[in-house]
């Protein structure tokens, strides 16, 4: 029984009469009062009298005493309370009776940017512990995001709203519905005028047929959406070139010469976790046709690979896997798409010319030269930031190199629930409420007064509206200044649907009943529509389900429980054509000033995760930076305005001002500064509290991505602390050593495609050699490994660096958060980092960087064994490296000796700091892992507890048919950080199985150890990266490989 | 005098002698044992063990904070696992080394002048080792399972990791502090038995008595007496040199470049014999002015100290020398990095620091005026021992801060409770170091006796 049932219990009467009733109203206190007004402050009063029997502030002791007595016999009915017939059906191995200590599986959806991605969340024992990507789903293909991984997080977080409010005090749902229904009763009588839904992107069926609905019984009803991060550019430039909002599709397979117009689509979107994976097999060649690896690429040759040209004015990821990447300032974006499209042949363009020679023409004569010969295999991506014209113009040039033609691109139905202009459903929401024309305004989801353009006042706006309702996972912002606040189920706990970036209908099914007394959005709009108050978020999903399968609809829905998603609800590709008309380029581009770029927060996304303490924590791609943002400029920038790392300065826009601590970034476009969004939270828990400054209020409702006039910075006297996972010493000169070192040292080995196959081996050939296994004063062979043999192989030329592997650890392993003060000391706990280094000139205007992740090698000669005085750190018989946790005292000395420094250290009972001692977060842990209290090392186990669950199923299986082979089969055992990798750049198994996955790939010529030299014998191996430079730009780029070799 | 004096090289004529001349036996007997039993005590001594308590009240405190919040109040982290307690737990070690290199190595290269000093310098040395003793305790993770380190027998009939480094340290710093004690008391025996007979109060005429073993003075008691500290001595000598080479070993054991390195175990020794002769002068030359020791412990014993510090000085600059040249000889890119980082990174201060305390400033000791006057040689121990602790520093944290992948490298800085821990133990070393100068005979009295036996005899002077 939740608290809601007891809730409904307490207040299943009629509500009790107000205040004011009881006094003599002779007297009067203030205008408002007067003239009956009532203000808000009233409203606390009005509905919490002292009959109330939840108010117990002026109870007297005889009601204390009746409300007490009826409260333990009520408590009393909890053991009775019955379960709700809902189905739930477990996904992949439905188990005919639950086994306690066995996880159960159920597929899923979480959402992305309001999209779905499929995922199987794990239930242990009814509580969910894990999610996982859906391998079946086109979103997910089995891996998933940071975020996705962090949601776990999100549904046990202390911070979470956990009953609802009204004006602050603790109301009841009764409460609620009964106010709610005068509200829309008032309303009622003007068809529906006066009554705004506010929401975000959602691409929810059961939203969209509640919406209809209310539309249909309020025709003046207003929807408004407000998404501050959503993809409006590309629905405008959809609608500009097509006159139709359409989403486009692409399929990255087919894709062999790619040009990102400022798109992070490797990181971004909601479909990004698919085209990661896509783009990844399309780099994954091999130098020899009989090269051992198990990717089946069609559309390509085995020594194959595909070529990315990114041009944008932030460094992104994507950015970072470039093969060549030119960095811009903002508005040369659209001259680049411009005369790229004037040359590929699209009609009725002309670019500026002073613009285009701005830019660097070898590098577009090598891209035309590239799009126009591998024509329908050749894509144009255009990123959310650039304005509808560069939208429209990658659409053009799409066509005309035939990406529609041969299925690269295709052109589907926003998935969308309702497909509109954002940017214009914000500005009508604005007018509405300051003009007074909104009476009731609902709002599912999401922080308007939070996360609306500084040009916007949203909180004096909302506050012209006589009734607020705020639907959110957490108290906010704009929950501050609503009057009623429920809590948003989280998608763990409740039912719900969800469509993915193609149209695939996903059903969100809960695994636990709700935590607290949460509502879905869909029970707010029904509740709007005046259904019955006890319809259940299960009732609405089904109601939906039926009403868009029909007959079918049974067959289904048990079908897509157990799937995750409905079968075959792809949307099919519609026709479009190109209209033909781009607008002529506007005004020149400033060269001069500070420009400013907006950018989504690449853990904390637009601030919706600035509660998840998983992502805070993880560092930020290509900075490292945690906990917070930053003013992110190249170091030649910082020069011109006398500028260091961590000096505070004073942004202003107009009449807007932030105080936001410089961060220099190598790479990053000069005279281009970029600024992260979902920071400066005033009004949250813990965790997201005070952290960072709010870019928000310094963005234009007109031009929400960038401000390139009017720009203002002035440097403050103070610092400011950025921990990075780094060193903190001059960044400058650290960085520069760092790229040296890496270099000296063949850390990251990479090389070009056609050196590849010159010389396949060129990665084992740098670098000293490791020494022989047979120089040892011991016996080579002690250990032999005849049955299991694990290794891992990490390939580089997959990995773009996401960092989706580190939270997959996190959530897997029982990591702590260990906070902000503790990462600058250099004590964050990840089991497995991801390593960042730059190579060439830093100064230059792009660098290039190349990501590593590192989780622990499990040596075969472990220089932490040896040294531990305990037996702490021990080898088995597979080889591994384990922890024996028991034993540890805490010597530190086996992390010192580890030359990859992957031992991590509980410097302090990091389980309980920062917040981490709520009770229900204990809900969250696997219980397979052990919990590490303080004075203990650790590190990353291969996923042991994974291991011993195959090996033990193994075992069943083998004595069920009387065999005493215990036999793992490959691919049955995955690590976490492998099941989440988008890239698959993680394979882990057994090496003595030639035939493994992990074996093929360790055959690979690519193959090498880190740090093999120093004779530490890793158990995990890297394969080097490949680039693939045209070769028409190559020139420069091959003299400075030859060079390093 | 010319007659007793004529069998004495001429080289030794100009140096000053081992005890003022005017002495006898009751006047030695008086001038140590009344420093116990008859004067008060000088006003320094106050001050001193005011400080010393003091001091020791800090590192209590920090480390019952320590204990209850953990190790995160120091400043290490990843990758600099090990700071400021490692530091001193082998700066103390060092310095321990001083009292059993000259009670038992002298004794049997038989060194005359060892005998004002010897006394002085074992005590020094146990409270030293002590000092150290109490870091690893702090420095573990868990301090209430670290006597899984001990080879104790247990139900899951677990072992110690005998390949591990630090269990060898627990062997060897156990065993000397044992040796050390054994030999510090026997050598104690005849003077307890002079202060029973002096002491007039019951309390201490028991005390000392029970110490005393009953000692008579009889033949066989001499007879017993030299050969069990003949024996001890013997047994001393090599843990002189096994303590910290196997300390050493913590570093050169591991893979971490500059710690990585076959020659720190001699590098090591020659340091702690310095580190601790250093600190016998530091805590000496104050001390024999306040109680009046000046005719005992002559500029003579400075001098001879000084030299020994001279050599090991230039032993460890040796080093210094070798660390670098096989840095660059290696041919590693890891070597060389370390040494160039180790001179130029972010911690050379330390580095240029520890070259002048440790390498320049012991070459004033060629300056026989600077090894006999007292302030000058004051000044120069404690350069030196600040140079000590220093060049541990230095290869404690500038090897784990940037080691092999940049990625990993991080920095470090010890926080106000590294500092407490470090004051802390001075004042533990202060406090102990006063208690036995109010009441043990600072120097071996019946030594003195014998020597100036040998005086009045002319064999020495």
């Amino acid at each position: 029984m939740s608290p809601n049932d007891l809730d409904n219990i307490l207040t299943d009467r009629e509500a009790p009469a107000s205040m004011s009733e009881h006094q003599d109203v002779n007297y009067w206190r203030h205008a408002n009062e007067f003239n009956g007004a009532v203000t808000i402050d009233d409203e606390k009063h009005r509905e919490f009298d002292a009959d109330d029997p939840e108010n117990l502030d002026h109870a007297g002791r005889r009601n204390f005493m009746k409300v007490m007595g009826a409260s333990m016999m009520l408590a009393g009915l909890t053991s009775c309370a019955r379960q709700p017939e809902e189905k739930i059906v477990p996904y992949v191995k439905p188990p005919e009776h639950s086994v306690p200590g066995r996880f159960q599986y159920y597929a899923s959806a979480v959402s992305l940017s309001g999209y779905a991605m499929g995922v199987v969340a794990t239930s242990y024992e009814g509580r969910p512990t894990k999610i996982e990507g859906l391998k079946e789903h086109p979103a997910s293909l089995g891996s998933t995001d940071a975020t996705a991984q962090a949601s776990i997080l999100d549904l046990y977080s202390p911070d979470r709203q956990e009953s609802i409010s009204h004006a602050g005090n603790l109301a009841t749902w009764n409460q609620l519905v009964a106010d709610i229904a005068r509200a829309v009763g008032e309303i009622d009588t003007v068809d529906g005028a006066g009554l705004t839904v506010l929401t975000e992107t959602t691409t929810s069926p059961t939203v969209q047929g509640l919406m209809a609905q209310l539309q249909q019984q309020f025709p003046e009803m207003k929807w408004r959406e407000h998404d501050p991060m959503g993809n409006n550019n590309a629905r405008m430039g959809a609608l500009q070139a097509f006159g139709r909002i359409t989403a486009t599709k692409i399929d990255f397979l087919k894709a062999k010469i790619i040009l990102s117009l400022d798109a992070n689509f490797l990181n971004e979107g909601p479909a990004h976790v698919r085209y990661a994976r896509d783009f990844a097999v399309t780099r994954s060649a091999e130098a020899n046709a009989d090269a051992p690896d198990y990717v089946a690429r069609e559309h390509f040759a085995h020594d194959e690979m595909s070529r990315l040209y990114v041009a944008e004015c932030s460094p992104t990821l994507t950015g970072a896997a470039a093969d060549h990447l030119m960095g811009l300032r903002y508005g040369h974006v659209e001259a680049l798409a411009r005369v790229v499209a004037s040359r590929v042949g699209v009609a009725n363009v002309t670019a500026d010319p002073e613009k285009v020679a701005a830019l660097d023409g070898a590098w577009i004569d090598a891209l035309v030269d590239d799009l126009t010969h591998h024509k329908g295999h050749a894509v144009v991506v255009a990123g959310e930031a650039q304005p509808p014209v560069v939208h429209a113009l990658a659409h053009a040039i799409n066509g005309i190199l035939g990406a529609v033609e041969s299925g690269l691109v295709t052109y589907i139905d926003s998935p969308e629930a309702d497909a509109t202009d954002q940017q214009g459903s914000l500005r009508r929401l604005v007018d509405d409420l300051n003009n007074e024309q909104v009476k009731l305004l609902v709002i599912l989801g999401g922080n308007p007064v939070y996360n609306a353009p500084g040009s916007i006042d949203m909180a004096a706006a909302l506050n012209k509206v006589p009734l607020r309702l705020h639907l959110t996972p957490e108290y906010n912002e704009t929950s501050e200044l609503c009057h009623w606040v429920v809590p948003e189920s989280h998608a763990l706990e409740a039912w719900g649907d969800l469509r993915a970036y193609d149209g695939t209908h996903s059903i969100i099914q809960p695994l636990i009943r709700p935590l607290y007394s949460s509502r879905t959005a869909s029970q707010i709009l029904s509740l709007v529509l005046g259904e019955d108050a006890t319809t259940t978020d299960y009732d609405l999903v089904r109601r939906r389900f039926s009403g868009l399968y029909g007959a079918e609809s049974e067959a289904k829905w048990k079908k897509a429980l157990s799937q995750g998603f409905v079968e075959g609800t792809t949307f099919a590709p519609v026709s479009v054509s190109y209209r033909g008309s781009i607008p002529a380029e506007t005004a020149a581009v400033p060269t001069e000033g500070l420009e400013l770029i907006f950018r989504m927060d690449p853990t904390i996304g637009d601030g919706r995760h600035a509660s998840n303490g998983w992502l805070q924590e993880l560092p930020k791609p290509l900075t490292n930076l945690t906990w917070d943002n930053a003013l992110h400029i190249h170091p030649t920038t910082a020069m011109k305005y006398e500028l260091e790392q961590e000096d505070v300065v004073i942004l202003k826009v107009g009449e807007h001002e932030v105080r936001a601590p410089v961060m220099l970034m190598f790479g990053h476009p000069q005279g281009v500064a970029t600024l992260h969004l979902g920071y400066g939270r005033q009004v949250a828990g813990y965790i997201a509290k005070d952290r960072g400054f709010n870019a928000y209020t310094l963005r234009d409702e007109s031009s929400p991505w960038c401000i390139n006039e009017g720009v203002t910075l002035k440097k403050t006297s103070s610092t400011y602390l950025l921990a990075r996972t780094e060193e903190h010493n001059n960044i400058e000169k650290s960085l520069q050593t760092q790229a040296q070192k890496a270099e000296d040292r063949h850390l990251i080995r990479s090389g070009t495609l056609s050196h590849y196959k010159e010389e396949p081996d060129f990665a084992q050939r740098l670098g000293h050699h490791a020494p022989e296994r047979e120089n040892t004063l011991y016996n080579p062979d002690e250990k032999d490994y005849a049955g299991l043999s694990w290794g891992m192989t990490i390939d580089l030329n997959r990995c773009n660096g996401c960092s989706v592997c580190t939270i997959a650890c996190q959530a897997e392993n029982n990591i702590p958060i260990v906070g902000k003060a503790e990462v600058a000391k250099g004590r964050e706990m990840h089991w497995i980092r991801v390593d960042r280094y730059y190579k060439g000139d830093m100064y230059n205007d792009t660098v290039e960087s190349a990501h590593q992740p590192v989780p622990c090698m499990q040596c075969e000669n472990a220089p932490c064994e040896p040294v531990c005085p305990v037996g702490g750190t021990m080898h088995s018989k597979e080889g591994l490296n384990d922890m024996i946790y028991n034993r540890c005292v805490g010597t530190r000395y086996c992390a010192n000796n580890c030359p990859y420094k992957v031992r991590r250290f509980n410097f302090f009972h990091y389980q309980i700091r920062e917040g981490q001692d709520a009770p229900q977060l204990k809900m969250m842990r696997n219980p397979n892992v052990t919990v590490r209290s303080r004075g203990v090392m650790e590190k990353c186990t291969y996923c042991v507890q994974r291991i011993n669950r195959a090996r033990i199923d193994a075992k069943v299986a083998a004595a069920k048919i009387g065999s005493d082979v215990t036999a793992i089969p490959d691919g049955t055992l995955v690590t976490a950080c492998q099941a989440a990798c988008p890239s698959q750049a993680i394979d882990f198994g057994n090496i003595n199985d030639a035939s493994s996955r992990v074996s093929l790939r360790k055959q690979n010529t690519r193959d090498y150890g880190l740090l093999a030299d120093i004779g530490t014998r890793p158990r995990t191996t890297y394969l080097a990266k490949l680039s693939n430079p045209s070769p028409a730009l190559a020139g420069a780029d091959a003299e400075a490989h030859t060079a390093e070799h | 005098m010319s007659a007793e004096t004529k069998n004495i090289p001429p080289a030794l004529q100009v140096v000053a002698p081992l005890a003022q001349p005017g002495h006898n036996y009751e006047s030695i007997s008086r001038a140590i044992s009344d420093v116990i039993l008859e004067k008060p005590m000088p006003k320094p001594w106050y001050a001193t063990i005011a400080i010393g308590l003091s001091l020791l009240g800090i590192l209590g405190a920090s480390s019952a904070y320590l204990f209850w919040e953990g190790l995160g109040l120091w400043g290490i982290n990843n990758p600099v696992g090990w700071g400021f307690a490692i530091v001193n737990l082998v700066w103390w070690i060092g310095i321990g080394h001083a009292g059993t290199l000259i009670s038992a190595i002298l004794l049997l290269f038989n060194q005359d002048w060892r005998t004002a000093i010897n006394r002085f310098a074992e005590a020094m040395t146990l409270f030293a080792v002590m000092c150290a003793g109490i870091f690893p305790l702090l420095h573990v993770g868990r301090p209430w399972a670290i006597f899984f380190i001990f080879p104790l027998p247990n139900t899951m009939s677990l072992w110690p990791q005998f390949r591990s480094p630090l269990l060898w340290d627990v062997f060897a710093i156990s065993t000397y502090f044992t040796v050390s004690l054994l030999f510090w008391y026997t050598g104690l025996i005849p003077d307890l038995a002079t202060l029973r007979d002096r002491s007039k109060k019951g309390i201490g005429r028991m005390i000392y008595g029970i110490f005393a073993l009953g000692w008579r003075g009889s033949a066989r008691h001499w007879y017993r007496y030299e050969m069990a500290y003949l024996l001890l001595g013997g047994m001393s000598a090599p843990l002189v040199v096994s303590v910290h080479t196997i300390v050493s070993f913590d570093f050169a054991v591991s893979v971490i470049p500059g710690w990585h390195t076959t020659i720190f175990p001699p590098y090591f020794v020659a340091g702690a014999i310095y580190s601790g002769f250093a600190m016998v002068l530091t805590i000496m030359i104050p001390v024999r002015i306040w109680f009046g020791m000046t005719d005992f412990i002559t500029t003579r014993h400075m001098d001879n100290m000084a030299k020994v510090m001279l050599a090991t000085g230039l032993v460890v600059f040796y080093g210094y020398c070798c660390e670098a040249f096989y840095a660059w000889y290696s041919g590693s890119d890891y070597e060389r990095f370390m040494m160039l980082n180790r001179a130029t990174g972010p911690y050379a201060w330390a580095y240029v620091c520890l070259l002048l305390c440790n390498a320049v400033s012991p070459q004033f000791l060629w300056f026989k005026w600077v090894r006999t006057n007292p302030l000058p040689l004051f000044l120069l121990t404690i350069v030196v021992n600040i140079g000590m602790w220093l060049e541990r520093y230095v290869i404690v944290v500038t090897s784990l801060t940037r080691d092999y992948l940049p990625s990993a490298w991080g920095e470090y800085a010890g926080t106000i409770f590294d500092w407490a821990a470090y004051v802390g133990s001075i004042g533990l070393f202060l406090f102990m170091l006063s208690l036995f100068v109010k009441f043990l005979p600072m120097i071996t009295i019946f030594e003195l006796r014998v020597q100036q036996h040998q005086i009045d005899n002319g064999e020495i002077r």
